[in-house]
């Protein structure tokens, strides 16, 4: 016989869940007796509820276990809804667990009572209400399996107070099966129509492959790098792909879409046959749909049925897990490869000769003709690679530099760069990068950051000094909230209305204050040494303040409205 | 397009608001909505239309699908199938008016389901459009309330939608 509260823990358990990222008050009191009393499940103490959504979210993202969040009713629950939401957009593998006021008390507008399951219904893959004690451990199986399985998603488990009263004792059993009727996730695709698409690959002329972060959420690179170098196409990853397939490798023509590379948006706009893996075709992507990939026949591979012909219709739609078609079209690409006829070998050598066109423009080459003065962003960026050897994991937030470490920095390998893409979530960064080191101590774990988002959530630096986490903090210090600002220059005549940070404080200061290493870099000349130096003090925290020229855009950046694929601004003033 | 989704759903709290909200969020339209337990009490059965296209009612049961309380759907419109629709209607109704009314709800086959000095209150079912054209043929008429319980539909012949 046990509590509510300590049902709850042991489910958790049972469910191998190693950290809790919370924030304790009156509805989860009961729940943090039960976690004080036990010591298999770490919790972390945040400085706010929307950091612990987004450490668990970083804890998700890197090692694809799910995030496990703990938050009190009221102001606790709806400070944890837009961490929630970037989850969601992203489908990202979380549970929540909110208190809520005692049952009695439910619909009476009594203290810290808000209606959770309510709020954050949009923006959940499911929810659970609690009922009684004995509920919890079916609701936590359930949640845990709902959040990890089909695409996944997170899970908010609300929990009013009395069902987790310590004198209220009640059976304990954890389910060994689940079954639920009324949920199935695809397990393998549509063999035909693998077969179809296959047959379709092997008579394309100008074959491009799209993936997006269904490849890496599937743990499929592998098999996606495996497929892509038999067949010898070009290949794009969109934001949330980056890493699924080696972004140093030849075939690899850069990220596409908003801020892709002229050689990736080209392609993608004059293929001839495209295959889509776990990218779901968002209006970031697509430019205007109705001139998307004109030419292109489509081929989809999707978990989500919903996610297939949602904005672009597919031609040959496969609805499955991504490792399980992918496997199946290895196997069928093996058998057809040999007998590819010399006629379209021929083709995909003039398509490949027509890319290395695009290519050669350089779209991505940084010129800083300030003597030094100036650091450009992207410098900042190349410097971080080259220092880190490509091996770090990258989170960032939102705006210029997240384009800036996206373009710049290329990932070889999955769940190595950690971004918020579908909700842009500025304050992303710092903690989901505390999610990721309090996974893998010993990673070097650097956070790409913008003096805006960083004071989204900068509290955190107490939280990392608390638990010695020795993130490095790259701050792309342009004074501006640079995108909104390169906005304003581009389609506001350069009124920039609000995107200025004024009384920006001392970062260095700032983060000393903290208990942390400050660094500043101002001109190019110091930029190498100073994140040399930051990098090698393995067990600090180091905020490397770096002073970069304000009037950079990112480039290429697709022409909107109308534009298609190929319509880009190249640099300032200049388009294709 | 009208179209009518035929829902069988988990018999939950939460899991109607769920539909509802899937319908705001998405910013689809629901025309008519009606719910209620089925013969097996685990299950409700939830029937709605929509005016859709093609493409938008793929996503609409797309997404649908998606939920996880809900079982399975079909869309009724795909095929053959009998809707009907329940009208309670209360008519000003006095003097030589009586026997009009009475004589338009006899050939609609309504039912007079309360009377009162100057009123009747009548009961119509059938599909939509015959429910709407009794409101047209009354029309001399003084409608004093109408409520409708929305379209619920099986599929016809052999094909059932059970678990
Ligand atoms: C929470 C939130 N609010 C507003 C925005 C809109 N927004 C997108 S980028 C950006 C500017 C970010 O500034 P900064 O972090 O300094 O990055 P920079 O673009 O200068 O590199 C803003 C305000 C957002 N994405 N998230
Ligand atoms: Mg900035």
């Amino acid at each position: 016989m046990l509590s509510g509260a300590d049902i709850l823990i042991r489910s958790l358990q049972e469910e191998n869940v190693d950290h809790v990222f919370g924030y304790p008050g009156g509805a989860v009191l009961h729940i943090y007796d039960a976690i004080f009393k036990q010591n298999r499940i770490q919790h972390v103490l945040v400085r706010h509820e929307q950091a612990a959504t987004h450490m668990a979210d970083g804890y998700a993202r890197a090692t694809g276990r799910p995030g496990c969040v703990l938050v009190t009713s009221g102001p606790g629950a709806t400070n944890a809804i837009t961490g929630i939401a970037t989850a969601y957009m992203d489908s990202i593998p979380m549970v929540v667990i909110s208190g809520q006021v005692q049952s009695h008390l439910i619909g009476t507008d009594s203290f810290q009572e808000t209606d959770m399951v309510g709020i954050s219904r949009p923006i959940v893959k499911h929810s659970f209400m609690i009922k009684s004690a004995q509920d919890i451990p079916e609701a936590v199986k359930k949640a845990f399996y709902i959040a990890t399985s089909g695409r996944p998603g997170p899970v908010v488990i609300d929990i009013p107070k009395d069902t987790t009263n310590p004198t209220d004792l009640v059976p304990y059993e954890y389910p060994d099966e689940l079954v639920m009727r009324s949920y199935s996730p695809a397990i393998k695709g549509h063999t035909g129509q693998i077969k179809k698409a296959v047959s379709m690959m092997m008579e394309a002329e100008r074959p491009m492959i799209y993936t997006g972060g269904g490849v890496i959420q599937g743990n499929s690179s592998d098999d996606l790098t495996k497929l892509t170098q038999m067949l010898g196409f070009p290949i794009t990853n969109t934001l949330m792909g980056l890493g699924a397939y080696p972004g140093t490798d030849k075939q690899f023509l850069g990220m596409l879409g908003m801020h892709g590379t002229l050689e990736a948006n080209n392609a993608m706009h004059h293929c001839d046959l495209l295959l889509a893996i776990g990218a779901r075709f968002d209006d970031r992507i697509t430019n205007t749909v109705s001139k998307f990939c004109p030419y292109a026949q489509i081929i989809h591979v999707d978990v989500d049925p919903a996610s297939i012909s949602k904005n672009v219709v597919a031609d040959v739609p496969i609805v499955g897990p991504v490792d399980w078609v992918l496997h199946e079209m290895i196997g069928l690409v093996k058998d057809a490869l040999p007998e590819r006829s010399e006629k379209q070998n021929s083709m995909l050598a003039e398509w490949w000769e027509q890319i290395e066109g695009w290519r050669a423009q350089g779209c991505l080459e940084v010129v800083n003709d300030s003597d030094g003065e100036i650091i450009k962003p992207q410098q900042v960026i190349q410097s971080l690679y080259r220092h880190t050897g490509g091996e770090a994991i990258v989170t960032s937030d939102v705006g210029q530099h997240q384009m800036f470490a996206a373009l710049y920095y290329p990932f070889d390998k999955p769940r190595k760069w950690i971004n918020s893409g579908g909700l842009g979530t500025m304050g992303f960064g710092l903690p989901s990068a505390m999610g990721v080191q309090i996974a893998y101590p010993e990673e070097q774990v650097v956070c790409v950051t913008g003096e805006g988002s960083i004071q989204m959530n900068i509290q955190e630096l107490s939280t990392c000094a608390q638990y010695g986490l020795p993130i490095k903090i790259i701050n792309l210090n342009n004074r501006a909230l640079g995108m909104v600002k390169q906005w304003q220059d581009m389609q506001y005549e350069g009124r920039h209305s609000h995107s200025y940070m004024e009384s920006l404080p001392d970062f260095t200061s700032l983060v000393e204050a903290y208990g942390h290493v400050g660094m500043k870099a101002s001109s190019v000349d110091e930029l190498d040494d100073v994140m040399k130096e930051a990098l090698t003090l393995k067990d600090k925290l180091v905020f490397v303040d770096v002073m970069v020229d304000p009037e950079e855009h990112v480039y290429p950046m697709l022409i909107a409205p109308n534009g298609s694929l190929r319509d880009m601004w190249l640099k300032k003033g200049v388009r294709t | 397009m009208r179209r009518i989704i035929s829902v069988l759903l988990e018999n939950e709290s939460g899991a109607l608001s769920r539909v509802i909200g899937l319908f705001a969020q998405r910013g689809y339209n629901i025309e008519t909505l009606t719910v209620a337990p089925t013969d097996d009490e685990t299950l409700s059965r939830l029937t709605l239309t929509t005016l859709a296209t093609d493409e938008q009612i793929e996503q609409i049961t797309k997404q649908l699908n998606k939920l996880i309380e809900v079982v399975k759907l079909v869309d009724l419109t795909e095929g053959e199938h009998v809707e009907r629709e329940l009208m309670l209607i209360k008519l000003k109704a006095s003097g030589a008016q009586r026997a009009e009314v009475k004589r338009t709800s006899d050939i609609f086959r309504g039912q007079i389901v309360d009377v009162s000095n100057n009123t009747y209150t009548i009961q119509l079912t059938g599909t939509t459009d015959k429910l709407d054209a009794f409101i047209r043929a009354i029309a001399e008429s003084t409608v004093l309330e109408v409520v409708r319980t929305g379209v619920s539909g099986l599929s016809r012949g052999e094909k059932v939608l059970t678990l």
